[in-house]
C-alpha cells in the first residue's frame, strides 16, 4: 500500500512538470514576440485547474453520478476526502487519487491554448479555459473515469485518450475556427524562433508520461510496468517514423519533426497503453506519425483554418487514432478493464464502443467549448486582441513583458 | 515488491531524462549553427535504442549465454514476459529490468556523439551508432551484468563504469580520431554558444543520475540509499575540486567548468557507488577532476585528435578512474557482490580484476568501434559533411533548421 | 580615407577576417545582419510545411582604410568572399572625411 502512495505521488509529479514542459514546447514554436504570452497560458491553468479541482473538479468529476454525465458536490472542497483507501483505487487513499486526477485537469486545458496563441486576448482565454473545465472536461472525466455513461457502455480508455487529447484536440479545432485566423496567416510563414525550448518541452513531456501512463495502473504493479514500456516504443516508433518520411519527404530531418513525432506517438498510446501488447504500440507509433504528417500538410492547408501549433492535428487526430486503435489491439489478458479482445483478434464489440465513445467525446467537446467561448465573450466583449496588439506581440501588449530583453547584446 | 517496482520505474523514468539533459549539456556546448544537429543526434538515439532495445537488444544482452560473450535469441520481442518476479532482480518481473536496462542503453551511445559533433554525417552518425549498440553495447552489458565473461572474472561495475563510461569514452575516442579533426581546429578557439544550456544539461545529468546510481541497487532498499549518498557527495567533490583549481590556475571558476566537474563526478563514482564507503567517495570525486583536467589542459592539447566536447577525458578516463578506484575502496560489507575487499584494506585481487576489466572493455570497444564505422561507411559512402557544410553549420545543411531565426530581433 | 563597407556569407567571416589581419586590416566592426536580395530565400520544414525563408542572416564588416590599400584590399575580399553561387554579397566604398582617435585626439590616417 505505501509503495502504491509513493507511485501515484511520484507518477502526480511527473504528470505537474508535463504542463510546464507544454509551456516550453508550445514557446519555442512560436515568434519570439509571443513566447511570453504562451507560457503565461500554461502558468495561469497551472492555478486555476488547481484550485478548482479541489474546491469543485473532484466531486464533479468523481463523487456519485447524475444521469451518467456528472457527479455531485459531496466532496465539495475535498470534504471528506481523506486518508481513507478507496473508493476510486483499491489500495490507496482517495486524496492520492484526487491529486493524481488533479494533474490531468490541469495539462488539458493547456493543450487547447496552442490553437490560439499569438491573436486571443489573455482575459478571455482566461475566463474561457474556466468555463471550459466545468463544463467539458469535468463531465467528460466522470463519464469515463467516474462510472458515467461511456464506462457504462464498455469503452476504455488507459490514461487518457477521449478525455485529455479527443478533448483538448476537438476543442482546440472549434476555438481556432471561432477565433480566426491571424493576421498574417497564409502569406508569412510562422516560424519556431527557439528550436532547443521546442525539444527541452517535448522532453519533459516524454519524461512526465511515464507518470501519465504508467501511473494510470493505479499501483505499482505488473500493469504501471507494460504501460510504462508501450509508452517508450510507441513514442520511440513514432519519432522514427516521422524522421525518416522527413527524410523521404525533404532529405532532411528536423528537430521540430522529431519533437512532434514524440508529441504524437505518446498521445497515440495514451488510450491503449495498458490494453494492448507490446508489439502492438511499435504499430500504433509507427502509424501515428504518416496520419498526422499527412494531415499537418495535406488536409489541413486545404481547410485554411488557422490552429497555430497544430492542437488538432496532434492532440485531436493523434487522440482519434489511439482511441481507435486499442479497439483494434486490446487483449483482455493484459488489462480485464476491457471486456473484449479488439478487432485484430477477431472481435467487434470494443471496436464499435471505442468509436462510439470517439462520437460522443467530439460532440461534448464542440457543445461545451461553444458555451465556454460565449461565456468568455458575455466577459469580455472581444476574444481577440487589437491587429496593433498581433503587430507588436502580446507579450509587450498583454503583459508587459519582453521574453529576451538582451538578445543582441546590450546587457 | 511493490515498492521496488515503483522505484525502479521512476529510476527508470530519471535514466531516460539524462539522454535530453546530455542533449543540452552538449547542446549548449557547440557552435550556434550546429546546435541542432548536436541535439538530434539524442533525439534519433531516443528512438533508435528503444526499439532496438525491445526487438532484440534486451535478449542478446540478457538472456541465455553464447561463450561469454553474448547472450541468445530466446527473449525477441520481449515475448512473454510474465508478472512473476526474476530472473535478474529477486523482486521484480523481469519487464522492470528490462526497462530499466533500456534506458542505460539509450545514454551510452548518445554520450559518443559529443566527440564527433560539427562535422559528421547526420545518416553516417545514425547508421554508426545503430551497429555500435549491436556489436559493442550489448556484447559488453551482458559480459558484465548479463553474465558473461567480465562478472565470472569476478569483476565488480555497480552502475556502468565499463559499460557505458568507459565503453562510450574509448569508442569516442576512435571515433575522434577516425572521423578526423574539424577544420578550424586548432587555429580558433570552439566557444560554447550558449552557457545557461550547458548547466541545464548539467544539472538534469545529476537529477537523473540518481535513478542510473540508486536505481541500480535494484530495489528500494539500504543499498539504494548508499548509492544515492556516494553518487551525490562524489559529484559535489568533484565540482568543488574542479573550482578550486581553476580558482588556483587561472582566478576565474567558470560555470562549463562546475559543470563539467558535475559530470567528471558522476562519472567517477558510477561503478563504485554501490561498493565504496561514503568517504571514499569524496577522495574518488575530488580526484577525477584532478586527473581530467590535468589531461585537459597538459596532455590533450599535445595530440592532434579532436574529440570536440571532450567525451573522452570525461567519460572514458573518469570511468577508468572510477573503476580502478572502486578496486581500491571497494567493501565486501557495503555489497557482497564484490567477493574480495579493495586494495586500500589490504586485498589485491580484486583490484587486479577491475584492471584486467578494463583493458578488456577498451579492446572491445575499440574493435567494434572501428567496425561500426567501417559499417557506416560502407552503408553512407563518407562519413563526414563536405568542407562547405561545415562553413555553413550542420543545422541548415543537413537538418534545414535554424535553432534560434530571431536571435537577431526580427520576429 | 575610403570607408569600406561588405555585406557577406556568414560562413565566409572567419577566413576574411584572417586574411584582413595578413594585409593589416585590423580594425573592423562586425555586425550580424539580416537582410534581402537577390538570393531571395531559402526553404525550411516546419512539420513537413514548406516555408520559405525571404531574410537572410549575413555579417557586415565596416573598415576604414587608407586609400592606397584600396584595390588590394577589393581584390582580397573578392577572393575570398566568393563562392559564384547568388547571395555571396556586396562591396561599398565611401569617402571618409575625417578620423580621430578618441584615447589621444589625434587624427588624420594615423588614427586609422
Amino acid at each position: 500500500m505505501n509503495a502504491d502512495i509513493v507511485w501515484i505521488l511520484m507518477s502526480s509529479a511527473l504528470v505537474l512538470i508535463m504542463t510546464p514542459g507544454l509551456a516550453f514546447f508550445y514557446g519555442g514554436l512560436v515568434k519570439r514576440k509571443n513566447i511570453i504570452n504562451t507560457m503565461m497560458a500554461c502558468v495561469f491553468i497551472m492555478g486555476m485547474a488547481s484550485i478548482l479541482w479541489v474546491l469543485v473538479g473532484y466531486s464533479l468529476s468523481f463523487s456519485g453520478d447524475i444521469g451518467g454525465v456528472i457527479g455531485n458536490l459531496k466532496w465539495f472542497g475535498l470534504n471528506g476526502v481523506g486518508a481513507a483507501i478507496g473508493p476510486w483505487l483499491p489500495t490507496v487513499p482517495n486524496l492520492a487519487f484526487a491529486i493524481f486526477q488533479m494533474m490531468f485537469a490541469i495539462i488539458t486545458p493547456a493543450l487547447i491554448t496552442g490553437a490560439v496563441v499569438e491573436r486571443m486576448r489573455f482575459s478571455s482565454l482566461a475566463i474561457f479555459v474556466t468555463v471550459w473545465s466545468v463544463v467539458v472536461y469535468y463531465p467528460l472525466a466522470h463519464m469515463v473515469w467516474g462510472g458515467g455513461f461511456l464506462a457504462q457502455i464498455g469503452a476504455v480508455d488507459f490514461a487518457g485518450g477521449t478525455v485529455v487529447h479527443i478533448s483538448s484536440g476537438v476543442s482546440a479545432l472549434v476555438v481556432a475556427l471561432v477565433i480566426g485566423k491571424r493576421k498574417h496567416h497564409g502569406k508569412i510563414s510562422y516560424h519556431p524562433h527557439n528550436i532547443p525550448f521546442v525539444f527541452l518541452g517535448a522532453a519533459l513531456l516524454w519524461f512526465g508520461w511515464f507518470g501519465f501512463n504508467a501511473g494510470s495502473a493505479g499501483a505499482a504493479n505488473a500493469l504501471a510496468v507494460h504501460a510504462f514500456m508501450t509508452t517508450n516504443t510507441a513514442c520511440a516508433a513514432a519519432l522514427l517514423s516521422w524522421m525518416l518520411i522527413e527524410k523521404i519527404h525533404s532529405g532532411k530531418p528536423t528537430l521540430v519533426g522529431a519533437s512532434t513525432g514524440m508529441v504524437i506517438g505518446l498521445v497515440a498510446i495514451t488510450p491503449g497503453a495498458g490494453f494492448v501488447p507490446i508489439w502492438a504500440s511499435i504499430i500504433i507509433g509507427a502509424l501515428v506519425s504518416p496520419i498526422c504528417y499527412f494531415f499537418i500538410t495535406v488536409i489541413k492547408p486545404k481547410l485554411g483554418y488557422d490552429d497555430s501549433l497544430d492542437a488538432f492535428g496532434c492532440h485531436g487526430i493523434g487522440g482519434i487514432w489511439g482511441s481507435i486503435a486499442t479497439g483494434i489491439f486490446a487483449l483482455t489478458s493484459i488489462n480485464s478493464v476491457a471486456k473484449w479482445n479488439g478487432l485484430a483478434f477477431g472481435e467487434t464489440a470494443l471496436f464499435v464502443r471505442q468509436l462510439a465513445a470517439v462520437g460522443v467525446t467530439i460532440v461534448v467537446s464542440v457543445a461545451g467549448t461553444f458555451i465556454a467561448l460565449a461565456v468568455a465573450k458575455l466577459f469580455t466583449r472581444k476574444l481577440r486582441v487589437p491587429i496593433s496588439s498581433e503587430d507588436i506581440g502580446l507579450d509587450i501588449a498583454e503583459h508587459g513583458e519582453s521574453a529576451y530583453p538582451s538578445y543582441l547584446g546590450f546587457d | 515488491m511493490n515498492g521496488d517496482i515503483a522505484w525502479l520505474l521512476i529510476s527508470a523514468a530519471l535514466v531516460l531524462f539524462m539522454t535530453p539533459g546530455l542533449a543540452f549539456f552538449y547542446g549548449g556546448l557547440v557552435k550556434r549553427k550546429n546546435v541542432i544537429s548536436t541535439m538530434m543526434a539524442s533525439v534519433f538515439i531516443m528512438g533508435m535504442a528503444s526499439i532496438l532495445w525491445v526487438l532484440f537488444g534486451y535478449s542478446l544482452s540478457f538472456s541465455g549465454d553464447v561463450g561469454g560473450i553474448i547472450g541468445n535469441f530466446q527473449w525477441l520481442g520481449l515475448n512473454n514476459f510474465g508478472a512473476e518476479p526474476g530472473p535478474w532482480l529477486p523482486n521484480v518481473p523481469n519487464l522492470v529490468f528490462a526497462i530499466f536496462q533500456m534506458m542505460f542503453a539509450i545514454i551510452t551511445p548518445a554520450v559518443i556523439c559529443g566527440a564527433v559533433v560539427e562535422r559528421m554525417r547526420f545518416t553516417a552518425l545514425a547508421v554508426f551508432v545503430t551497429v555500435w549498440s549491436i556489436v559493442v553495447y550489448y556484447p559488453l552489458a551482458h559480459m558484465v551484468w548479463g553474465g558473461g565473461l567480465i562478472s565470472q572474472l569476478g569483476a565488480v561495475d555497480f552502475a556502468g563504469g565499463y559499460v557505458v563510461e568507459i565503453n562510450s569514452g574509448v569508442s569516442a575516442l576512435v571515433a575522434a580520431i577516425v572521423v578526423g579533426t574539424r577544420k578550424h581546429h586548432g587555429k580558433i578557439t570552439y566557444h560554447p554558444h550558449n552557457i545557461p544550456y550547458v548547466f541545464l544539461g548539467a544539472a538534469i545529468l545529476w537529477f537523473g543520475w540518481f535513478g542510473f546510481n540508486a536505481g541500480s541497487a535494484g530495489g528500494a532498499n539500504l543499498l539504494a540509499a548508499h548509492a544515492f549518498m556516494t553518487t551525490n557527495t562524489s559529484c559535489a567533490a568533484a565540482l568543488l575540486t574542479w573550482m578550486f583549481i581553476e580558482k588556483a590556475h587561472n582566478n576565474r571558476p567558470t560555470l562549463v567548468g562546475a559543470s563539467t566537474g558535475i559530470v567528471i563526478g558522476l562519472v567517477a563514482i558510477t561503478p563504485g557507488a554501490g561498493f565504496v564507503p561514503i568517504w571514499a567517495s569524496i577522495i574518488i570525486g575530488a580526484c577525477a577532476s584532478g586527473i581530467c583536467y590535468l589531461f585537459i589542459t597538459m596532455v590533450k592539447p599535445k595530440l592532434r585528435h579532436d574529440d570536440s566536447l571532450d567525451v573522452f577525458i570525461c567519460h572514458g578516463l573518469s570511468g577508468i578512474w572510477g573503476c580502478i578506484a572502486t578496486g581500491i575502496f571497494a567493501l565486501t560489507s557495503i555489497n557482497g557482490v564484490a567477493k574480495w575487499n579493495g586494495l586500500a584494506f589490504g586485498e589485491t585481487s580484486l583490484f587486479i580484476r577491475q584492471i584486467a576489466a578494463v583493458g578488456i572493455t577498451i579492446v572491445i570497444s575499440v574493435a567494434g568501434t572501428l567496425v561500426a564505422l567501417g559499417a557506416a561507411k560502407l552503408v553512407t559512402g563518407k562519413l563526414r559533411v563536405p568542407v562547405s557544410t561545415e562553413d555553413i553549420g550542420l543545422d541548415i545543411a543537413e537538418h534545414g533548421e535554424n535553432a534560434y531565426p530571431s536571435y537577431l530581433g526580427l520576429d | 580615407m575610403k570607408k569600406v563597407e561588405i555585406i557577406i556569407r556568414p560562413e565566409k567571416l572567419e577566413s576574411l577576417k584572417e586574411a584582413l589581419n595578413l594585409i593589416h586590416i585590423k580594425g573592423i566592426t562586425i555586425s550580424p545582419v539580416m537582410g534581402c536580395g537577390n538570393q531571395l530565400g531559402w526553404k525550411e520544414s516546419v512539420r513537413g510545411s514548406d516555408t520559405v525563408l525571404t531574410v537572410l542572416p549575413k555579417i557586415m564588416m565596416i573598415m576604414i582604410i587608407e586609400d592606397d590599400k584600396l584595390e588590394e584590399t577589393i581584390k582580397l575580399i573578392v577572393k575570398e568572399a566568393q563562392t559564384g553561387e547568388v547571395g555571396d554579397g556586396k562591396i561599398f566604398i565611401s569617402e571618409i572625411t575625417e578620423c580621430i582617435r578618441i584615447r589621444t585626439g589625434e587624427r588624420g590616417e594615423g588614427a586609422i
